[in-house]
């Protein structure tokens, strides 16, 4: 029992305090020294997620199901596991849009639509509402406990009138708290530190109360956990505490359910939407608050069980509302000090969700749904000059305030009725209608905006016709008829068992199918149509958000705006100081000295627009910025660029790859290039060696019997003759020589003459054959010599080809045995060629001899049996043969000789011309 | 960090807890046994639950190494 002045007091103490928290928040955010950029404080802060419901309920729920109020924070736990993939993209999207609520983000999404933004405000409105009731209720009930004003049973026996009633001015107090912190100016990116640090230090009180009725409870009361539930055990009326309880109840479908409920609801709920993405100072933040809230959840949840056993065991099932155990525990204890410190931590948890709810909730009514109805009114004079920021911070004071008094109204009106105790998960399942059509656009470009309208609108229709309805019926305010009979008597109507599905929690049965709904209609209709050029480019903007960095994205507005139109649409909304700041930031940012060295580029058109959309909006900015700049009609080609990118960015990726193989390529035929050219250079090296030893061999020779006759002038004539003799034969070998090195320079060159004329072969081969004779008969070798009756004309130049016949047959008679010799020359020939075979019976050419044969200056046989010879002549028969397109080739077997063959093709010889 | 390691890991982690805390693995744990005087069902809801807190916190902690 506690005087009504003390908790007042004590209350009012409480929220004084947060008051100043939250100045000395926002003055040091002024000072640029903010005590939320700390990723302890943003965990902290996400905790909003803890409210009275569940502050007071869990225990209640602990009570009746055991692990059953488990799902409501397992749910966030495996939500922020993916909190870094999703809500991180959130976040880069929000920020790059200056997006600030989530209807907002919806309406941005989807070709920045008024209606979309409405819609979802609509429903959020209406899933929020009643929850903000539940927490006016929270602490309505509490004081009630406190002051003594319930029977034995804890049972709240009075209500006073509203004039007295402390709810009314705690609602005030928190309206005028949120409207002084959240609505102090307006601001481009919509965020209020002083709230921030005040709602993370709500959080710590909540926590810091729940963990001290918890420790009293289990060790002051009782003997630890295991004293407890030893106790727990021996009673069997607390026996489905202990256990799943799922069978009976709500099964593991249900658990499912609740589990994926929550987990969808630390996203979508306004409020975590408001802490975890518009009031995020840096998204590295979130790294922590990854693990850090889920620790928090637990640590606030170990003592759920302790309290609920100690209250049944010390109260009796069905006697207490489990839901106060943790005030009445103390009270019957007669520990009014701790209960007061529960009854603040409640208080912390009711008002630190009353507070950002309802800055969410204005932001949304105010800009997507107060702003699209004055802009489409016209009573509001878009051309006019005047100052608007005021008519703004208007219009979200009076939503917070109109929102918190509507709060209090419906709880007012409902009092104990099932509508407000079950609205916990029932607002929840509201939020959850957000899922398909943000997760969807954040991921699939193919969402449009009917897609969403459709999503959304089902959705909420089958939520509030599966949840909604049942629970007014429920609370006795509309014919429970409906729920037995169905909707006009049809069975299949049956609300909490649509199409006959039962088996299943109205929780659980909702959710499926309003999710079904939401889902196949945001899917069905998205697909009926292609997206437009300006969803088509939100959809891009926000699927591949990371891709783009921070450069501006693409613009479609048309560069013929004036900066002296543009600012002044802006500071209607932001005040003249505020955009006046901004743009001087731009223009600095850009390298010039102030705002009026600006152009009006679709650059700073959409820096304005973002700016706008900060303050009033996406939908309501693109009208806005419409008004004094022309949008830019989305050419065919301007969406498929956007919507190529990814095909694109797969496209240059091939290039380069094509690109690193060709110059792969390139790299391995410089190399072989590289190796040719070595290898050119060596044998340019042994050619020269070659060619300087075989000039020299002559010269010697000739250099010697000069000499010997300069300086002996008295050799007889018959010497000098023979000396002469030798010295022309070696000056004849010398021209030779000479003239075999240029004629193979000039043939691998491709410089040599060729003079083309129609031969007859067996001709040629005849007058080569005749013209060797002499050096046949001179080593006593037989030729003979076969040819058909006739062959075909062959084109080539004759002379080269009489150069080949007699190379290949004076290297015969060099091999021949002396006086044994044997040459048979064979000419014969086909369709397509012209082959011409020399054999001899010489020692023949082994088998590794027989490519080198044809290499410069490398003669067949060994050194001491080596005839005289340049060394050039089988090479430059073989470069004349490939020059007419024809081969020269040897087969041999040691001991039984040589053939020296080659062919020419008749028609691509005639071709060479 | 975002496409990297640390990303995949959360999403096996996330996976694993959906696993651990439903049906069907979470009904082998629903039954008369008790560990340390503690129904067994709830030591494995909140050991579970800490578990997963401690993977996250490793995890994201680590950052992209």
């Amino acid at each position: 029992m506690l005087p009504g002045w003390l908790i007042i007091g004590a209350s009012f103490a409480y929220l004084l305090l947060l008051f100043a928290v939250a100045y000395f928040g926002d003055r040091r955010a002024d000072e640029g020294r903010s005590i939320i950029a700390n990723p302890w404080v943003f965990s902290l802060s996400l905790a909003v997620y803890c409210t009275a419901w569940t502050y007071f309920g869990s225990v209640g729920r602990a009570a009746s199901g055991g692990t059953w109020f488990l799902p409501t924070y397992l749910g966030p736990t495996l939500g922020l596991a993916l909190a870094w993939l999703v809500v991180l993209k959130m976040i880069r999207i929000a920020r790059s849009h200056r997006i600030t609520s989530i209807a907002d983000f919806v309406a941005s999404r989807y070709g920045k639509s008024h209606l979309l933004g409405g819609l979802v405000t609509v429903i959020a409105v209406v899933g929020i509402v009643p929850y903000i009731a539940l927490q006016l209720k929270a602490i309505s009930s509490g004081y009630a406990l406190l002051i003594g004003e319930h029977d034995s049973l804890f049972r709240v026996e009075s209500q006073a009138g509203w004039w007295q009633d402390g709810t009314l001015y705690i609602a005030l107090t928190l309206a005028a708290f949120t409207v002084l912190f959240g609505t102090r100016h307006l601001d481009t990116t919509e965020r209020h530190e002083g709230m921030v640090a005040a709602i993370a230090f709500e959080s710590v009180v909540k926590l810091a109360a729940f963990l001290a009725v918890g420790i009293y409870v289990t060790y002051w009361l009782y003997d630890g956990f295991g004293d407890l539930y030893a106790r727990a055990m021996a009673a069997p009326e607390l026996a489905n505490v202990l256990a799943f309880d799922g069978v009976g109840r709500l099964g593991y479908g249900g658990w499912f359910a609740h589990v994926l409920l929550a987990m969808l609801s630390i996203i979508f709920l306004p409020r975590q939407f408001q802490i975890a993405v518009v009031e995020n100072v840096n998204e590295q933040h979130l790294r922590r608050a990854t693990w850090a809230f889920p620790a928090y959840l637990l640590l606030i949840n170990i003592f759920v069980i302790p309290i609920a056993i100690g209250g049944l065991l010390h109260f009796g099932r069905g006697t207490v509302d489990p839901d106060t155990f943790v005030l009445t525990l103390p009270m019957a204890h007669d520990n009014a000090a701790l209960a007061l410190f529960v009854f603040i931590g409640g208080l912390s948890a009711a008002t630190g969700m009353v507070i950002v709810e309802a800055i969410a909730l204005s932001t949304m009514v105010c800009n997507d749904l107060v702003m699209p109805m004055l802009l489409h009114s016209r009573r509001l004079n878009l051309a006019g000059e005047r100052d608007l920021t005021g008519l703004l911070l208007g219009i979200r004071r009076g939503a917070i305030v109109g929102l918190l008094l509507l709060g209090y109204l419906y709880f007012r009106l409902a009092g104990e009725a099932y509508a407000l105790v079950s609205i916990g998960l029932i607002s929840f399942a509201a939020v959850a209608q957000f899922a398909p059509a943000v997760i969807g656009g954040m991921y699939w470009r193919g969402g449009t905006r009917e897609g969403a309208l459709a999503g959304l609108l089902s959705g909420f229709v089958v939520w509030g016709y599966t949840l909604m309805l049942p629970s007014f019926a429920k609370s006795g305010w509309l014919d429970p008829g409906f729920l037995e009979q169905g909707l006009f008597g049809l069975a299949w109507l049956k609300p909490e068992q649509l199409f006959g599905l039962a088996g299943w929690d109205n929780i659980t049965h909702a959710l499926f199918w309003s999710l079904l709904a939401n889902i196949g209609a945001y899917v069905l209709v998205s697909l009926a149509r292609v997206p437009t050029g300006a969803e088509a480019t939100q959809g891009a903007l926000f699927v591949d958000v990371f891709r783009r960095g921070e450069s501006p994205p693409a613009s479609f507005w048309r560069s013929g705006a004036e900066v002296r139109d543009l600012v002044p649409v802006v500071a209607r909304f932001l005040g003249q100081r505020r955009t006046e700041d901004a743009f001087g930031a731009y223009a600095r940012t850009h390298g010039l000295r102030d705002v009026s060295e600006l152009k009006a580029d679709p650059e700073l058109v959409h820096f304005a627009e973002s700016l706008l959309a900060g303050a009033i909006g996406s939908a309501s900015a693109r009208v806005m910025v419409s008004t004094v700049v022309q949008e830019e009609p989305l050419g065919l080609g301007e969406v498929m660029d956007i919507l190529d990118e990814a095909s694109q960015v797969r496209a240059y990726s091939h290039k380069l790859e094509e690109k690193s193989r060709a110059l792969e390529a390139a790299t391995a035929e410089l190399r072989a290039a590289n190796e040719q050219l070595k290898e050119l250079d060596r044998l340019k090296d042994d050619f020269m060696s070659s060619v300087t030893h075989e000039l020299r061999t002559p010269l010697t020779s000739i250099r010697a019997f000069s000499e010997m006759m300069a300086e002996d002038p008295d050799i007889d004539v018959e010497d000098r003759q023979r000396f002469l003799g030798i010295i022309v034969s070696e000056t004849v070998r010398l021209t030779r020589l000479v003239n075999q090195v240029l004629d193979m320079a000039k043939i691998e060159s491709g410089h040599a003459e060729w003079h083309n004329t129609d031969i007859d072969m067996r001709e040629l081969v005849q007058h080569s054959v005749d013209a060797t004779m002499q050096l046949f008969r001179d080593r006593g070798a037989e030729v003979a010599v076969h040819m058909p009756a006739s062959v075909p004309l062959l084109r080539a130049d004759h002379d080269r080809l009489l150069q080949v016949m007699l190379n290949l047959l004076s290297n015969a008679a060099k091999f021949v045995p002396t006086g044994a010799g044997r040459v048979e020359v064979t000419l014969s020939c086909d369709d397509a060629r012209v082959r011409v075979d020399v054999r001899d019976n010489g020692p023949g050419i082994p088998p590794e001899q027989q490519p080198v044969v044809f290499q410069k200056f490398r003669q067949g046989g060994d050194e001491r049996s080596r005839p005289q010879g340049t060394g050039l002549g089988l090479p430059i028969s073989r470069q004349i043969v490939e020059h007419f397109g024809g081969r020269l080739w040897l087969e041999s077997v040691p001991g039984e000789g040589a053939t020296f063959s080659f062919e020419l093709p008749l028609a691509s010889a005639a071709a060479v011309q | 960090m975002r496409k990297g390691l640390a990303g995949q890991r959360l999403v096996a982690v996330f996976l694993a807890g959906m696993l651990l805390l439903n049906y069907p693995i979470l009904s082998l744990f629903d039954g008369p046994e008790r560990l340390f005087g503690l129904p067994l069902l709830h030591v494995y809801l909140f050991s579970v639950w800490l578990g997963l807190i401690v993977a996250v916190a490793w995890i994201a902690e680590r950052g992209a190494r």
